[in-house]
């Protein structure tokens, strides 16, 4: 390695410019005056409504934590990019250090409880995360800047590791559905049940991340209302089952069909808008089912819902202690086949519902997978990358768009279908547009196209929260925060990464006269 | 390998154009961007249309393509598959169903496929009907994966035409701007078209990219069989290898002719050199018209 | 005839606040072509800002209304500005030039923040608040039935015609305004030609911010109450008033304004109440299928 680069556009500790003290408080100082007047009205007073009157209390600890923090802040990464990442390192660390000790022994010590700025523990945790974060990418200038002084070329770890992950995903993928199929097998002991449910519970948005994936990963168009056919499927298994009393596995196909077309009706007049006004337009399609559910009283049941859904059976025998119209029990069927004693076990239609959702998911994985090799899938692909382009190919944009839609659509209504059966109750609350913003989140976040980054991003969007109740208040908004985040420094999503889908057979690279 | 002919037999009636634009005006509410243009295109030539900016030209294309509606005019293609009245087919079809095939000013790749995959999605319908709308295909009935390793010979056809076979699967967006070029043609010669409209095929290129352009449109020309329309600038281009030559200027057209002629024409020259004096033209600057981009 | 009339003075002034909103959308929307998904949010920010000031004031014991009302309007507008200001150089500027869907996914993932961030900071609940200004005129009282004018509604309209002088001012008549303009017209250009893009595009949304803290505060003062959600809905309604009013014109997205709160109102006076809100998505549905450009919008061709 050569040292005489020019010194500075190095980060090396030798030879970095001088610093300009002046320009970076000023700066930092802005951040913080803004800071201020941010956080002066909403965080500084708070409005209690309890007695009926209003009146506030004051929140001045919190304005000047985060006034301070956002001023050591500005400081830190203005040093680190001015080539100065030492201090940073040691402010950083030593705060995170500082937090962490108190975080951990706070509820021995008093005095430690004080150090901890919010009230609030999980609020405590991203304050340590900040500055942890911070210290992390100032260790990492310093060893860069260390190496490079001592001549030797900093260890091109990144890249590599990227690589690495990109194969090791479809790795990971096999892991994570061998892990899935032997789930209810593994010992949790006590927690069993729970571990269960928060698994369907991840699954069930698996499947609908999956779904939106082929909207919005796919085709690129940007649907905002996808809960709109959820709650269709929902409600359509929910009054197919309590109407005419047909099982799961008939109303299940028809629920799906059901999704599809409303897809096809709502996609129709509006798919040929460019993608901001889709994506409102979707987002207000959301809305307008959620309010004719709320309101249609005598087919929806209104704010209560459809209520005594019949739950799903296996494949005709039912889960319940008794069989209601006199038949076997899956228990008698069991006893039956193989020979031992099978008594009612509520665990059992748990498990079922379990891998009832594992294979619709894979089911969906599975047809994303294929559809891109096909020119179905293909096209969504080209729709996505230049839609006119695609014309000039003689490609139906409106048509493949619809498609899109439509299967998205279907696959939501299955997993609505799935979702009113294991609930037994279907209710409006449950399609707010909340939910598609989750659903959204999850496709973002895990990838626009990535099938394993979406499990990845459920698992943490909805796994994490579940387990740790606490964190519930405040997925929101670290999703929000996340999705600003992700954008700007990965826009294709934390996995995202294309591979093609196909690929000339013994290409040996022939010298063609290429440039 | 000599795909297209087997299946293209040559115009039936000699003489009778490909292409037949009468009377095509453009209005943009009180703008009007064409006026009054006709003029014919024959199969098996390239013609290409030329002019100064503004005049009009990729407005005709638009027009041709399906992107914009004409407010008057008739565009008749005289195709061995069918007529087709192109004024009058919707956007996407004129490429599906009258098989005109276009490329842009500004590159339009799929930037994020590869650039075999870009090659496959031109031959999108074929495919959509062997693999019976994709269910097929997905239920794996059908005979889609014959289809499919036809699609890729044929797309390995022209890559191995235009020389970008070793890096088949790249994404199309890494390649150099003049392998992006070639890749658009390429690309749309998929599309087995009998019309191709080629929006400035060589800005952008240099003197050596520009002499592979015009052996790879004249090999188009001669090997496949299909007419060529042309909006170029670059009078190498125009010049070396064109059949017959419209010019427009400010939406009209001002000449019609083969290239002796255009470089000869008086009004040719007053559009893009400006009102010239009374006077006639000294020779040189005659000789130069033949070289240089006005 | 009477009951009509009623609905039309209701209509107008929710109208009147719906188009202060619909300002702030079709102002970005010219200038970068993005839709400023969190631009409702920004509103119910100004809401509570005023909100809050309103208690400390009264706190304070400053309660003459004219005062107390302009201590309010100047200090939301001005936090409420930096709101705006702050959301878009954190979510925006970053992704300029970057694909279509980058800059919308931000807008939305800011929404969700900042409707989470009130949420958690102020709590759920509905915030009411004791109306400082109360009663009105009547004018018409007849079969029964009186029509109503409050002071409410007729400061509403006075403050909505007074912003929309002083702003048609700012946009046309100073330089700043031209700048605008030009940046809507042709940002590379502009730039050329020395106008400053980041601070005229700071400024647009600081403006849109502005108006939007006043729609808030004059929505504190007509309904009593606010809650951390009410930017959701009027963010799609006042959206939808600039489609219907033609994104990019500033006149028409006022006039989609007073659109929509007619419509909306007179939904609900004379069909249900539950659907008005249906009514007002329904018409955005309708305006992008049939007149994408809206009332005052000019066609867009498209450039291939």
């Amino acid at each position: 390695m050569v040292a005489n680069a020019a010194p500075s556009t190095e980060i090396g500790l030798h030879a970095a410019p001088a610093l300009d003290y002046q320009g970076i408080l000023k700066q930092a100082a802005l951040a913080a005056f803004v800071t201020f007047l941010l956080a002066a009205g909403i965080v500084g007073i708070e409005t209690v409504s309890s007695t009926g009157e209003l009146t506030f209390a004051t929140r001045y600890t919190e304005v000047f934590i985060a006034v301070v923090g956002v001023f050591l802040g500005c400081v830190a990464i203005s040093l680190m990019r001015a080539g100065r990442p030492m201090p940073a390192l040691i402010g950083a660390g030593t705060v995170t250090i500082v937090l962490l000790v108190a975080l951990i022994l706070e509820t021995e010590n008093e005095v430690f409880k004080a150090i901890l700025p919010f009230k609030a523990v999980a609020i405590d945790w991203g304050a340590v995360i900040i500055p942890a974060v911070i210290a992390a990418r100032a260790a990492q200038l310093v060893f860069r800047a260390r190496a490079k002084a001592a001549g030797r070329t900093a260890p091109v770890v990144a890249p590599t590791l990227a690589g690495l992950g990109r194969r090791a995903v479809p790795w990971i993928g096999l892991v994570l559905i061998v892990g899935a199929v032997a789930l209810p097998w593994l010992p949790f002991g006590a927690s069993q049940r729970k571990v269960i449910d928060i698994c369907t519970l991840v699954l069930t948005y698996i499947m609908l991340g999956w779904g939106l994936n082929i909207v919005v990963g796919l085709a690129g168009l940007l649907d905002l209302g996808y809960v709109a056919f959820y709650a269709v499927g929902a409600y359509s298994y929910a009054m197919l089952a309590s109407n005419f009393g047909w099982s799961f596995w008939v109303c299940l196909p028809l629920a799906g069909m059901l999704a599809a077309s409303f897809g096809v009706l709502l996609g129709f007049p509006v798919l040929r808008l460019r993608g901001d006004y889709l994506a409102i337009v979707t987002l207000g399609f959301g809305e307008m089912i959620r309010v004719i559910l709320v309101n249609w009283w005598w087919v929806t049941g209104g704010p209560n819902g459809i209520n005594k859904v019949a739950r799903p059976s296996f494949f005709g025998f039912s889960f319940e202690r008794k069989a209601p119209d006199g038949g076997m029990t899956v228990y008698d069927l069991f006893t039956s086949v193989f020979g031992s004693e099978f008594t009612y076990n509520p665990y059992w239609r748990i498990v079922f519902l379990y891998y009832l959702i594992l294979a619709c998911a894979l089911i969906t994985n599975f047809f994303t997978l294929r559809i891109r090799k096909l020119p179905l899938g293909r096209a969504w692909e080209a729709l996505r990358e230049d839609e006119t382009a695609c014309r000039a190919l003689g490609i139906n944009p409106t048509n493949t768009k619809l498609t899109a839609f439509a299967v998205g659509a279907m696959f939501a209504g299955f997993a609505g279908s799935f979702f009113g059966a294991r609930q037994g109750f279907v209710s409006p609350e449950s399609f707010v547009f909340l939910e598609s913003a989750v659903i959204l989140a999850i496709v973002v976040l895990g990838g626009l196209g990535s099938q394993v980054g979406i499990v990845l991003a459920t698992a943490v969007l909805i796994g994490l929260p579940e387990l740790f109740r606490e964190l519930k208040d405040y997925r929101m908004l670290a999703f929000g925060i996340g999705m600003v985040m992700i954008m700007i420094w990965k826009p294709g999503g934390l996995l995202a990464h294309r591979d093609p889908t196909i690929r000339l057979p013994n290409a040996a690279p022939k010298p063609d006269g290429a440039p | 390998m000599s795909m297209a002919t087997a299946d293209r037999p040559s115009m039936a009636v000699a003489g009778e154009p490909l292409l037949r634009v009468e009377h095509l005006s453009m209005r943009f509410g009180g703008l009007v961007a064409i006026d009054d243009v006709s003029f014919g295109a024959a199969p098996d030539q390239i013609t290409a249309i030329i002019g100064p900016n503004g005049a009009g030209k990729t407005t005709v294309f638009n027009c041709l393509t399906g992107f914009y509606k004409p407010t008057v005019g008739r565009l008749t293609l005289n195709a061995p598959h069918g007529t087709f009245l192109l004024e009058q087919i919707a956007g996407f079809r004129i490429a599906q169903r009258a098989r005109v095939a276009r490329t842009f000013q500004n590159i339009r790749l799929f930037a994020g496929m590869s650039v075999l995959e870009n090659l496959i999605v031109a031959q999108h319908n074929k495919l959509m009907r062997a693999s019976g709308y994709s269910v097929g295909g997905l239920l794996g009935i059908g005979g889609y994966r014959r289809a499919e390793r036809l699609a890729v010979e044929r797309a390995r056809h022209w890559l191995d035409r235009v020389g970008l076979a070793a890096q088949a699967d790249a994404p199309a967006g890494s390649l150099p701007y003049g392998g992006q070029r070639r890749l658009e043609i390429a690309r749309a010669m998929c599309t087995e078209p009998v019309l191709l409209c080629l929006d400035e095929p060589a800005a952008g290129l240099n003197a050596r990219e520009s002499a592979e352009l015009n052996e790879l449109l004249l090999w188009i020309r001669t090997e496949h069989r299909i007419g060529i329309l042309l909006i170029e600038h670059d009078m190498s281009v125009v010049m070396g290898i064109s059949d017959h030559i419209v010019v427009l200027d400010y939406g009209r057209k001002i000449a019609d002719g083969s290239p002796e002629a255009i470089r000869k024409d008086v009004n040719v020259i007053r559009a893009y050199l400006g009102e010239a004096e009374d006077e006639a033209l000294p020779p040189e600057v005659a000789k130069d018209l033949g070289k240089t981009v006005p | 005839m009477e009951y009509f009339l009623q609905q039309l003075i209701n209509g107008l002034t929710l109208g009147a606040v719906y188009g202060l909103i619909a300002i702030g959308y079709t102002m970005v929307y010219g200038i970068i072509g993005m839709i400023n998904f969190a631009h409702g949010d920004v509103y119910m920010i100004g809401a509570f800002n005023s909100l809050i000031c309103f208690l400390i004031l009264g706190f304070f014991g400053i309660t003459w209304v004219p005062l107390a009302l302009l201590i309010v309007l100047i200090v939301s507008v001005l936090l409420t500005s930096v709101y705006g200001w702050t959301v878009e150089r954190i979510a925006y500027r970053p992704l300029r030039g970057s694909s279509r869907l980058a800059p919308l996914i931000s807008a939305i993932g800011m929404s969700i923040f900042l409707q989470n961030f009130v949420l958690l900071l102020q709590g759920a609940r509905g915030k009411p608040l004791r109306a400082p200004i109360t009663g009105g005129v009547t004018l018409m009282d007849s079969h029964g039935f009186a029509v109503q004018l409050s002071y409410v509604q007729i400061g509403i309209m006075a403050i909505t015609v007074g912003v929309m002088l002083g702003f048609t001012y700012l946009i046309t008549q100073t330089k700043l305004g031209r700048q605008q303009r030009a940046c809507e017209q042709d940002m590379k250009m502009a730039s050329l030609l020395g106008v400053d893009i980041n601070r005229t595009i700071s400024i647009t949304f600081v403006i849109g911010a502005g108006l939007a803290a006043v729609a808030g505060l004059l929505v504190t003062l007509y309904y009593g109450i606010i809650d951390f959600y009410i930017g959701f809905v009027a963010g799609i309604k006042a959206f939808t008033a600039a489609v219907l009013g033609g994104i990019g014109s500033l006149p028409g997205a006022m006039l989609g304004g007073l659109l929509i709160g007619l419509i909306e109102v007179f939904w609900s006076g004379y069909f249900t109440i539950e659907y008005k809100d249906v009514a007002a998505f329904s018409v955005l549905v309708l305006v992008l299928i049939f007149r994408p450009s809206g009332l005052l919008g000019r066609p867009e061709v498209e450039k291939v």
